[in-house]
């Protein structure tokens, strides 16, 4: 019964939900049951609220039986990633810095599951400060991939993504600066939204880069995706960039697929060499499906793409550098006193000495530096520059296609540990996630398959214009629906049972 | 221009107020010309026509009536605080000896 509650998507568990053929009790206690079987292999969560999550399902089902009308995902159980501040749940962001910390206020798309009726279980993994392609940045250890527990998840949300795809929750939330919702979703075989700059507010998102960091949905169907935007999205007086016109539903794009006359464009310098052979394929194989019925491929050049790392890597230091100025050690987290005392400057020096991890001082440094007096204009200037060159690239695709499609990232999981001592190699992972992040515009991965050659989850990404995130759904829930007809039963269906890891634990135990 | 020494990194941790050990300090003067020799393909068409663009989606300044909203109390502000007097942060001493 269990077993079959966590297999449900967040969609139908929503309508069993409202059916009143199954308790937001027995579905939360389903999942507890599972992330306390799997997690210690997994390690998704951070935090994990247990008899707190409980007893807020107890209340929706109570208000439920006194007639209270709710959204289609009240009742739901949802992961959320620890870069979102929460009340009464500790929020660390994956840094030392915070650890422990609880927030007096919760994060503006918190709230709204909240009021959506949705459960939250618990804190998710990330690298710190959503900083890295594989949570190995994390101060409190990596999340493991659930398809092969020595491969990354993903980064920066490889703990929201793995939790979904080991079925320790249905859906979580995510945030995405230069991939971090989108490639964790290429890697573990699930889907991912990174929804148009001010889609979703900011508010209580512990600031990465501000002009870059997007929260949208992670989950493993687009349907479910769509429901969750449809409760995260909309205006926010509280963030200044949030978009104040309304949106239409993005369930309702999923529930209309139809790629019928659809412009779908290639970008030609996302499709080449650089990419495993594998992840192509399925890339390929994926668009002639939809050309099949009925989707028009045509290939098209974005000329400005390959300078968007480099820009990247000088646009998010800086903002980042300037954002993490907040950890002074004086209003919360850490506080770390040199030996003998000192003024307050040196007491915040050797704070962030030790509450932040190499990777957040390596580009704390690098973003100083990009900022500082005589560089400004040579690099942060510059890099400005590439992002309307990057515009410009979008505008002129747009203007012949709907949508444009890419290979969500380079390579399927790598091995944990294997990029960790060689920072550009790492940042490459996002070759093909930044641009969308650096125009603002929105961008969804939806599984396409395994690679022949190691048998691990390819994912297919979709760009649409900024304000037209339903395209993505449209395009998404109509290849997700093409290829579960071939595949006769959802990708996930496929990773390894991780129950016995946890049999295998308990025997070695024994022992 | 992506020459940098470890006497600028040592520099620019200070006004970072991060206390680098030498250690780090050495590491990161090595890793920072890698980046920066990368990064520097910006200046390859980032030319002189090219307008900056600081935000992704046009934005107008936003304003509100000025009028108190809710807020956090006293107690929920200082909640998460390493040192307080009950009803303000304390820091450590601003100016040192010598000051």
């Amino acid at each position: 019964m269990s077993d079959h509650l966590i297999r449900l998507t967040a969609a139908e568990l929503g309508e069993r939900l409202a059916a009143g053929e199954v308790s937001s009790v027995e579905a939360t206690r389903a999942h507890l049951d599972r992330i306390a079987a799997v997690d210690g292999a997994v390690h998704a969560f951070l935090h994990v609220e247990g008899e707190r999550a409980l007893e807020t399902a107890a209340d929706i089902d109570r208000r439920r039986a006194a007639g209270e009308s709710f959204g289609p995902l009240a009742g739901v159980p949802i992961a959320i990633k620890d870069v979102l501040v929460t009340e009464g749940m500790p929020s660390t962001a994956g840094s030392r810095i915070l650890e422990g910390w609880v927030p007096p206020y919760d994060a503006t798309p918190v709230r709204k599951v909240r009021e959506a009726g949705m459960i939250p279980l618990g804190k998710t993994n990330m690298d710190e400060f959503a900083m890295g392609s594989s949570t190995e940045h994390s101060a409190y250890g990596p999340t493991h991939n659930p398809w092969d527990l020595e491969r990354i998840p993903g980064g920066s949300g490889g703990g929201s993504a793995a939790s979904v795809a080991s079925f320790e929750a249905p859906l979580a939330l995510g945030s995405d600066t230069g991939g971090s919702i989108r490639q964790p979703a290429h890697v573990t075989g699930t889907v991912g939204v990174k929804p148009t700059y001010g889609a979703v507010s900011r508010y209580g998102s512990i600031a990465l880069a501000s002009s870059l960091d997007q929260i949208g949905p992670v989950t493993r169907t687009v349907l479910d995706a769509a429901l969750l935007h449809d409760v995260i999205a909309g205006h926010d007086p509280l963030d200044s960039t949030s978009i104040p016109e309304p949106w239409p539903s993005m369930a309702d794009a999923v529930r209309r697929a139809d790629v019928t006359g659809l412009r779908i464009g290639v970008v030609k310098q996302l499709d080449s060499d650089g990419f495993q052979a594998g992840v192509r394929q399925r890339f390929h194989e994926a668009l002639e499906l939809l050309e099949r019925n009925g989707a028009e491929i045509v290939e098209v050049s974005a000329p400005h793409f390959e300078y968007s790392i480099a820009a990247y890597y000088l646009i998010l230091p800086a903002e980042a550098s300037s954002n993490l100025a907040k950890f002074d050690s004086v209003r919360f987290g850490l506080r770390v006193t040199p030996d003998g005392g000192g003024t307050v400057e040196q007491v915040m020096g050797a704070t962030r000495e030790a509450g932040f991890g190499p990777e957040v001082k390596r580009r704390i440094i690098l973003g100083t530096y990009a900022l500082s007096a005589g560089y400004y204009d040579a690099y942060y200037g510059s890099a400005q520059k590439v992002r309307t060159l990057v515009q410009r690239d979008f505008d002129a695709a747009f203007a012949n296609v709907d949508v444009l499609a890419t290979p969500t990232a380079p390579t399927t999981a790598f091995k944990l540990g294997e990029k960790l001592d060689d920072p550009l190699a790492m940042y490459l992972n996002d070759v093909a996630t930044i641009p969308a992040n650096l125009a603002g515009v929105p961008g969804i991965s939806v599984p396409a398959g395994l690679a022949p050659e190691d048998g691990l989850p390819v994912g297919i990404q979709f760009l649409a214009p900024a304000r037209e995130d339903a395209r993505l759904y449209n395009v998404g829930a109509a290849l997700e629906h093409l290829l579960l007809a071939e595949w006769g039963a959802p990708l996930l269906d496929r990773a390894p049972d991780l129950s016995r890891h946890e049999l295998t634990a308990t025997e070695e135990g024994a022992l | 221009m992506s020459e940098i020494s470890a006497e600028q990194v040592a520099h620019l941790a200070n006004l970072a107020r991060i206390a680098l050990t030498e250690e780090e300090i050495e590491h990161l003067t090595a890793e920072l010309g890698q980046i920066m020799q990368a990064v520097e393909k910006v200046s390859e068409v980032a030319t002189p026509d090219v307008p900056p663009t600081s935000h992704p989606i046009p934005m107008q300044n936003v304003f509100r009536d000025d009028v108190v909203g809710e807020t956090l109390t006293v107690e929920q502000t200082l909640s998460g605080a390493p040192e307080t007097d009950g009803s303000r942060f304390v820091v450590s001493a601003i100016l040192g000896e010598e000051q």
